[in-house]
């Protein structure tokens, strides 16, 4: 087992064998983050922080971002390889350690990287790792992953390995390194017909001078991005070796379920612990301040007594509170629908719905964690271990350095193990610390999931447009509550006069980021309205929106081919419809067609979604079209099925009968093409969620004639008009 | 009264609580976590494993059920590290994505081609209600007509 040490950068001659410092563009930054080696780098060939190669030619990468699914370990890898002119088979991924040199820095980048001129962009780099450093992130969300870390990180270590690796081949030959290439894991000298393996040279080029401005590859040249590799994690998620959070174990390990306030807020009132004291296996009953908690030496022995405690909590003053009354305080702040322009030939109003949805990931929260005096030991999923790793050491009145935290694989995340989201991490470790030194597995339930989320947040949205004479938009604005911003609200469309407004509502319910964030409720919206005034011009939908993205050629290629996929143009039977909607998204964009059947009767069949995505280039390509089919499924099945409600401050739903989730007999056909345009990378975890519940109303209309103007649709009855 | 019962050809003699469902015994007791808990109610699947080569929901079966039964899980689906065809098929489509649910499904899938070598579209439908949040819907589908494909069901 290595140990991770912050080696200090004396100078060059002090390093041998590893501890590199690397630079782009002359630009030296966030020295910490390269030169963090494990204390044997010498030993193991350690090039730089995020690449090792040992002497049987095999390249491991180290990946600053957890695998939740979304393939962004593989996705990072390759662009890391095909830098360094790696050996795809001979590469193998590890989830970098959580330690602040790991601290992402290139979220920032990700997000603005096509406004940041090219000089400043290395700047914005670093001072964004001072940030993510101070605030402890090593995040995976916000759909950042490959082209941030991918694009301004890991393709720089490959290039500066390889380039290291060159030098190190041309010293051994006495040649120029210019005479040498690299490819397939060897460097090669021509001329002499020389060749040797980057095992072999491993040691000689940790010793090299790492260079300030490795040369990236053109695209042309890529030889591993842009084709189809096969996930790197999926041979362990076939034959149940995979290791999630859940699945981690200890010698003395004990479990604990947990209730917690049923009121977000509440505190524990009193607790009989009486009828559990002697059951079966029961080692503790922890009184929290805002839950109780039997340990036990099996999770059901624990969940059995806990079932057997009646505990009383407060409801923190919210007892109040319900689905209604948030939506009537939203319904007074909206006020009255937006003015409309006086010599508007016609007015198109709409008002729009979204409830609070749950995150529902399949693991659901885990966590285990020893306390032992001063020090403490954390298992868990995250989707940022810095974050978690100081909220543990906060709850347990800790310091950080005093607390190891070990990120599994995550059973999904969703949104749900983003930073600031632990509570199962802050109940876990106080848990543990009641029966220290003893380790203790904390599994929430299905119930105690479904019941303590972060969730998408409800928002009401009021609409008008005006039209003129001719049926050509003159305006469209809207005001909404529940929360919005400029990306979420943003329509690509040329129409004279476009606004929207926020107006704030104020409830307790808890609140995270789902799935592409805020685009999921607003896509709705803006993408509904759209057709609605579509309709109202008496125009097709899909060329309503055509002619008004003229001066948007990304957005008109994607739409148009999303159209062309579906045959839009072909005649459809009675009963059935196409929907289109279009949205742009963390650099993305992502138009969908839903294609779908609605019987006399009122039954809904989907049956086919088309998508067209334009993200940029594409690193993965099978494994980027699995995330916009899974992501059309997610948001198939919110659009279709899922609402939290609230009554009495507490949620109602509790498990997957009450909060249910389509299967495979609802799940559509899926068409994806990529528009592999020159756009800067765009992300793709969440990026075709947003269009796809408009996409979905818009083909109720057409076929039905019925238009769904709240979520999710089961509410609405679609018999046809 | 201890309880005995066969896990992928081994036999155990547990003494445990009868009501004590079998997907706690596996994971906890005998240390085999490729069965997963996703909602202790038999509503989502992720907790399947096969009773007598038959498909069940271990977060539901008390042990007591399992007992003298032949109880085969995804660790032992396929003898000696090989591959079932529904997992070769599961890697040939890139089927997971989290992952978290697909030991319950490849087990579900496995024990419907063993009753049903070449199912339907609709016989699909109508026998897979496994939950699946990542949507990897698509790909199983298409997965397990390769499966069905590659040869006769297979009971474990």
């Amino acid at each position: 087992m290595n140990r991770w040490t912050r080696r200090a950068f004396i100078g060059a001659g002090t390093v041998a064998g590893g501890g590199f410092l690397l630079g782009v563009a002359g630009f030296t930054f966030a020295p910490g983050r390269h030169t963090l080696v494990s204390a044997d780098a010498a030993s193991r060939g350690q090039l730089t922080t995020w690449i090792t190669i040992s002497p049987d030619n095999i390249v491991t990468i180290l990946i600053p971002h957890c695998e939740m699914g979304q393939g962004s370990q593989t996705a990072l890898a390759m662009m890391t390889a095909d830098e360094l002119d790696a050996d795809w088979p001979l590469v193998r991924v590890q989830e970098a350690p959580a330690l602040d040199a790991y601290a992402n820095g290139y979220i920032v980048r990700a997000a603005g990287g096509q406004y940041v001129p090219a000089v400043l962009g290395r700047g914005v780099d670093y001072g964004a790792y001072k940030v993510a450093e101070w605030f402890g992130f090593q995040v995976t969300g916000g759909s950042t992953a490959v082209r941030g870390t991918g694009e301004y990180g890991m393709r720089v270590a490959g290039a500066a390995a390889k380039e290291m690796l060159i030098a190190a081949a041309a010293a051994q030959w006495g040649v120029s390194a210019a005479e040498c290439t690299a490819k397939h894991s060897r460097v090669a000298h021509a001329i002499s017909g020389r060749s040797v393996t980057f095992g072999e040279l491993a040691k000689a080029a940790a010793s090299q001078r790492v260079p300030t401005s490795p040369a990236l590859k053109h695209p042309d040249s890529f030889t591993i991005r842009g084709t189809t590799r096969p996930r790197l994690d999926l041979p362990s998620k076939v034959d149940g070796s995979a290791k999630y959070a859940i699945d981690f174990t200890t010698p003395g390990m004990l479990y604990a379920a947990i209730e917690i306030a049923p009121v977000h807020g509440g505190k524990l009132v009193a607790v009989d612990t009486g009828p559990a004291d002697a059951m079966p296996g029961v080692k503790r009953i922890v009184k929290l301040e805002e839950a109780v908690a039997v340990v036990a030496d099996s999770f059901w022995r624990a969940r059995r007594a806990l079932a057997a405690l009646k505990p009383e909590f407060t409801d923190a003053g919210h007892g109040d509170v319900s689905t209604e009354s948030i939506f009537a305080a939203f319904d007074q702040a909206l006020g009255a629908p937006p003015d409309m322009p006086a010599d508007a030939a016609k007015v198109v109003t709409a008002e729009y719905r979204a409830p609070f949805v749950a995150h529902a990931t399949m693991e659901p929260m885990v966590c285990t964690a020893k306390i032992e005096g001063d020090r403490a030991e954390v298992w868990t999923g995250v989707q940022d271990p810095l974050n978690a790793r100081s909220i543990a050491a906060k709850a347990l009145g800790f310091d950080v350095a005093n607390v190891r935290l070990t990120n599994f694989m995550l059973g999904g995340g969703f949104g749900r193990r983003l930073p600031y989201t632990y509570d199962y991490v802050d109940l876990a470790v106080r848990v543990a610390q009641a029966v220290s030194p003893a380790p203790v597995k904390t599994i929430w339930t299905r119930e105690n999931d479904i019941q303590h989320d972060y969730y998408r947040g409800a928002a009401l949205s009021r609409h008008a447009g005006a039209l003129d004479g001719s049926g050509v938009p003159l305006a469209a604005h809207s005001t909404y509550t529940g929360g919005g911003n400029g990306e979420a609200v943003f329509m690509p469309y040329a129409i004279g006069e476009m606004k929207a407004h926020e107006k704030t509502a104020e409830h307790p319910i808890r609140l995270g980021q789902w799935r592409s964030v805020l685009n999921s409720q607003h896509g709705f919206f803006k993408e509904s309205f759209v057709d609605e005034m579509a309709h109202a011009a008496g125009k097709d939908p899909f060329e309503f929106r055509r002619g008004l993205l003229g001066d948007r050629p990304r957005f008109k290629a994607a739409l148009e081919k999303a159209a062309a996929m579906s045959g839009w143009d072909t005649a459809l039977p009675s009963g059935e419809g196409r929907g289109i909607a279009i949205c742009e998204s963390f650099g993305t964009i992502a138009a969908e067609v839903v294609h779908l059947a609605v019987s006399p009767e009122g039954l809904l069949r989907v049956m086919n979604v088309y998508a067209a995505v334009d993200c940029g280039d594409v690193v993965n390509m099978d494994s980027a079209a699995a995330q916009v089919e899974g992501s059309i499924i997610f948001a198939l099945s919110a659009a279709l099925l899922s609402e939290i409600t609230i009554a009495n401050g507490r949620v109602v739903q509790k498990n997957f009968r009450d909060y249910p989730m389509i299967h495979i007999a609802d799940a559509p056909n899926v068409v994806t093409a990529f528009i592999r345009s020159d756009a800067p990378l765009g992300g793709l975890g969440e990026p075709c969620v947003p269009p796809l519940a408009p996409a979905l109303a818009n083909a109720i209309y057409a076929a039905s004639g019925v238009r769904v103007r709240e979520l999710p649709i089961n509410k609405t009855p679609l018999r046809r008009a | 009264m201890p309880i005995t019962l066969t896990v992928n050809g081994t036999e155990h003699t547990l003494d445990l609580e009868p009501d004590m469902p079998l997907l706690w015994v596996l994971r906890e007791a005998l240390g085999l976590t490729g069965t997963k808990y996703g909602c202790g109610i038999s509503a989502c699947g992720a907790c399947t494993v096969h009773l007598n080569g038959r498909a069940v929901h271990s977060c539901t079966l008390p042990l007591s059920a399992a007992g003298g039964q032949r109880v085969t899980t995804i660790e032992g689906l396929a003898p000696n590290g090989a591959l079932h065809k529904v997992q070769e098929a599961w890697i040939g489509h890139q089927v997971p994505q989290c992952g978290y649910c697909q030991s319950g499904v490849i087990m579900a899938v496995a024990g419907l081609l063993a009753q049903n070598p070449h199912p339907t579209d609709g016989e699909i439908d109508a026998e897979l209600s496994n939950v699946c949040r990542c949507g990897t819907f698509v790909r199983m589908r298409a997965a397990i007509h390769d499966a069905a494909a590659a040869g006769d069901g297979v009971a474990s």
